[in-house]
């Protein structure tokens, strides 16, 4: 036991100590938190160019209909449609529309006309074809005989409330927020566990085929057993994980507490605009608080102490797997790929099902999902924002924590073998007879 | 076999390992008595180092036993082991004081203990300006004497080097062969693994060789080259004496000049000479040959 934790120390101290890993643990949750700015800045659309778009409306059709876009700015002109197209790219515009008479109120399909120098993405021809078929409808619709009070007296909004938010009856007290909460949640833990199972699992095997290359593990294995060894590696580099991923929690907390406050007293002007047409339109107003409340809505208490249980278990099945190809392949990495196969199929298995454990969270492959050991490290924290029946959740991690001494051990058995061997092919048939060798 | 004598430091008694369908160790058996330096002999793929890590109770035997001090070896005896393999290695990253630390704490030490242990066999290679370097800013002779000192800083009772002097300079190969003498001269029992005969003869008092998981050979260095004598001599005249041996049934091995290597029969090389001597030859020199271990070794591998 004193050997183990001396073996356990040591692997935990010389990562933890490193310059790399202090960096990588503060600037990890800094990439993340630039990444979503990023991807929410992508996304508002900024980023893009607006595209001058001139339109030449033989039919008038856009007389009291006119287009608008975010990325797009539209410009009826007056000129004759032959004049236009030598001329709309020195006249400074990208696209140019050609909306023929419509003569027929009944004809269901109307062909329009668009020259570009560019190329148009699928996107924006979709977003357009969209935008002139509103158009049209209102055209036609003015020009028809429907009462207009009656047509919009059939266009109904519908918003699925949540009978049981008062807390009275029973069932899931989720609004629509709530589960989209749950779902982002979902597969950011889903996510994790998968970097967190290559990320440290690989930190392991490249360990262990450094220590079999240098051949100092020739020297250990004369004062320990082969065993603690990979055991006291795989608990080192597995606190490590775990110390990151403490921080990081601990960061990320504190940085919902704190950025709030400072973000109120150092805006400037524009946020401060931006702020104030958050308040007044309501319904951005709501979605904010609401998202903040949902947030402290999730049952954090259990959702954290039950990923680091998943965590631990995902990262011990996965990590002694990796630890016994680690000890079987040697320096050539190249035959390694072959070994790891078993590794990768399952991990990627689950993140494929992801998906539709998201979707259905209590479906049937979800269940199964989260029960079977190779898989419940990516799906269970998965489903845990969906609030999963407590008894599937402990059958769970009875099921993990048993898979946990059987991977552990079976890795043991091939580990002692393969880190003598050098130079020899190893295949999966030699690595399954490794097990059953004796002392 | 004595199983209670605790004088002896290490007995095998038909130890077997088997690997797959092969004999790595065919009934062994050993004694080795408190503060020998004992040669380990063998070729390539003999079943030296399946021999070695049984001994380290790093594998267990398939048959056999094998008993520490009087006692049957268990994995607690590996405090009392120094081992040096053959194929050895550091932590490169670590710094020489670290890596000393950890692999004596390993060994059983307590960290003071390590360090004072530590301390004296720094200053003794005069190397303690080391102690904050990395293992990889050291040149390969240097990361050996650290290997060294990893491997004796517990005061094992029991020594085994295999393969010690690989990679070392004439220097610091004697460096090392003192303190292997001196650890002897403490009362250290060493087992000395090696290819290389000259240092088999020079430093060992008893050897073993292996073949094929076989003990072919054992016993002191003296005895088994009196065992394997040929009764060749050196004999060097004033003049020729061809025409004395034919006679006498002494071959000629080789002749330069009056220097004959000679091979007497059963005759007896007392008569011959006192022929000579009668005959008033000067007789400037006699010796025996005694065979090296590395033609021994040669012929019993051979013979196998």
């Amino acid at each position: 036991m004193h050997k183990l934790w001396l073996i356990i120390k040591r692997e935990y101290l010389t990562r933890v100590k490193k310059k790399s890993f202090i960096i990588v643990t503060l600037l990890t949750p800094l990439g993340f938190a630039l990444l979503m700015f990023f991807s929410g800045f992508m996304a508002s659309g900024k980023m893009n160019s607006i595209k001058q778009v001139a339109v030449v409306d033989d039919g008038g059709i856009l007389q009291n209909n006119p287009l608008e876009g975010s990325q797009m700015k539209f410009t009826v002109v007056n000129k004759g449609i032959d004049e236009m197209k030598s001329e709309y790219v020195n006249d400074g515009y990208d696209v140019l529309l050609h909306l023929d008479k419509i003569d027929n109120l009944n004809e269901t399909k109307v062909n329009v006309n668009y020259y570009t120098d560019d190329k148009m993405s699928f996107f924006t021809i979709e977003s357009l074809e969209n935008k002139l078929s509103k158009a049209i409808k209102a055209y036609k619709l003015n020009h028809s005989t429907i009462d207009k009070e009656v047509l919009a007296g059939l266009e109904t909004e519908v918003t699925l409330e949540n009978g049981l938010k008062d807390g009275e009856g029973i069932g899931d007290n989720s609004s629509k927020m709530a589960s989209g909460i749950a779902q982002a949640l979902g597969y950011i833990m889903g996510f994790m566990m998968y970097m967190v199972i290559f990320i440290f699992g690989g930190m392991v095997m490249r360990s262990v085929m450094e220590e079999k290359i240098n051949r100092i593990v020739e020297v250990m294995i004369s004062s320990v057993k082969p065993f603690q060894l990979m055991l006291g590696k795989v608990i080192g580099v597995g606190l490590v994980g775990l110390t990151q991923l403490i921080i990081w929690i601990v960061l990320i907390g504190v940085a919902m507490m704190i950025i709030p406050g400072l973000m109120m007293s150092s805006m400037d002007s524009n946020t401060v605009e931006m702020a104030k047409e958050i308040q007044n339109n309501p319904e951005t107003a709501n979605a904010v608080s609401g998202l903040i409340v949902e947030l402290k809505n999730q049952n954090w208490l259990l959702i954290i102490p039950v990923f680091i249980i998943y965590f631990l278990g995902g990262y011990f099945i996965y990590s002694s797997l990796f630890a016994a190809v680690g000890s079987a392949i040697g320096d050539d990495l190249g035959e390694g790929q072959q070994l790891m196969m078993p590794i990768v199929i399952p991990v990627i298995l689950a993140i494929v099902m992801l998906s539709s454990v998201m979707t259905d969270p209590d479906g049937p492959i979800a269940v199964f999902g989260s029960m079977f050991p190779l898989f419940s490290p990516i799906l269970m924290p998965a489903r845990l924002p969906f609030d999963p029946p407590m008894w599937q959740v402990i059958v769970s991690i009875l099921l993990l924590i048993g898979c946990v001494i059987l991977f552990v051990w079976i890795a043991g058995r091939i580990y002692r073998v393969g880190i003598f061997l050098y130079g020899k092919k190893v295949s999966f048939k030699e690595l399954t007879k490794w097990m059953f060798y004796k002392g | 076999m004595n199983q209670q004598d605790s004088n002896m430091v290490l007995s095998l008694d038909n130890v077997v390992k088997r690997y797959h369908n092969h004999l790595a160790v065919d009934h062994v058996s050993l004694d080795l008595p408190r503060g020998q330096i004992f040669g380990l002999l063998g070729p390539n793929g003999a079943g030296k180092t399946s021999l070695i890590r049984i001994i380290n109770a790093i594998t267990g035997a398939d048959e056999g036993h094998v008993y520490f001090e009087g006692k049957p070896l268990t994995s607690d005896h590996v405090s009392e082991i120094g081992y040096m393999p053959e194929e050895r290695g550091l932590y490169k990253k670590m710094k020489v004081g670290e890596q000393l630390t950890y692999l004596a704490q390993l060994k059983g030490l307590t960290k003071q203990q390590s360090q004072e242990n530590l301390k004296y066999w720094l200053e003794r290679f005069d190397i303690k300006s080391w102690w904050n370097k990395k293992i990889e800013e050291l040149s390969k002779g240097m990361q050996q004497k650290i290997q060294f000192i990893a491997t004796v800083v517990h005061k094992p009772k029991l020594l085994i080097l295999d393969e010690p002097f690989s990679g070392l300079d004439p220097i610091n190969t004697n460096l090392i062969k003192d303190e292997i003498y001196e650890l002897n001269k403490q009362g250290t029992t060493v087992i000395f693994s090696t290819h290389r005969m000259e240092q088999v003869e020079e430093i060992c008092e008893d050897i073993a060789l292996i073949n094929k998981g076989k003990m072919i050979l054992i016993g002191s260095v003296a005895q088994i080259k009196e065992d394997y004598k040929e009764n060749k001599y050196r004999l060097v005249t004033n003049r020729d004496i061809t025409q004395y041996l034919e006679p006498a049934g002494v071959q000629i091995e080789s002749q330069k000049e009056n220097d004959y290597i000679v091979k007497f029969s059963d005759y007896n090389s007392n008569a011959f000479l006192s022929n000579l001597i009668n005959d008033d030859i000067k007789i400037i020199s006699f010796n025996e040959i005694l065979p090296s271990i590395n033609e021994i070794f040669i012929k019993k591998v051979n013979e196998n």
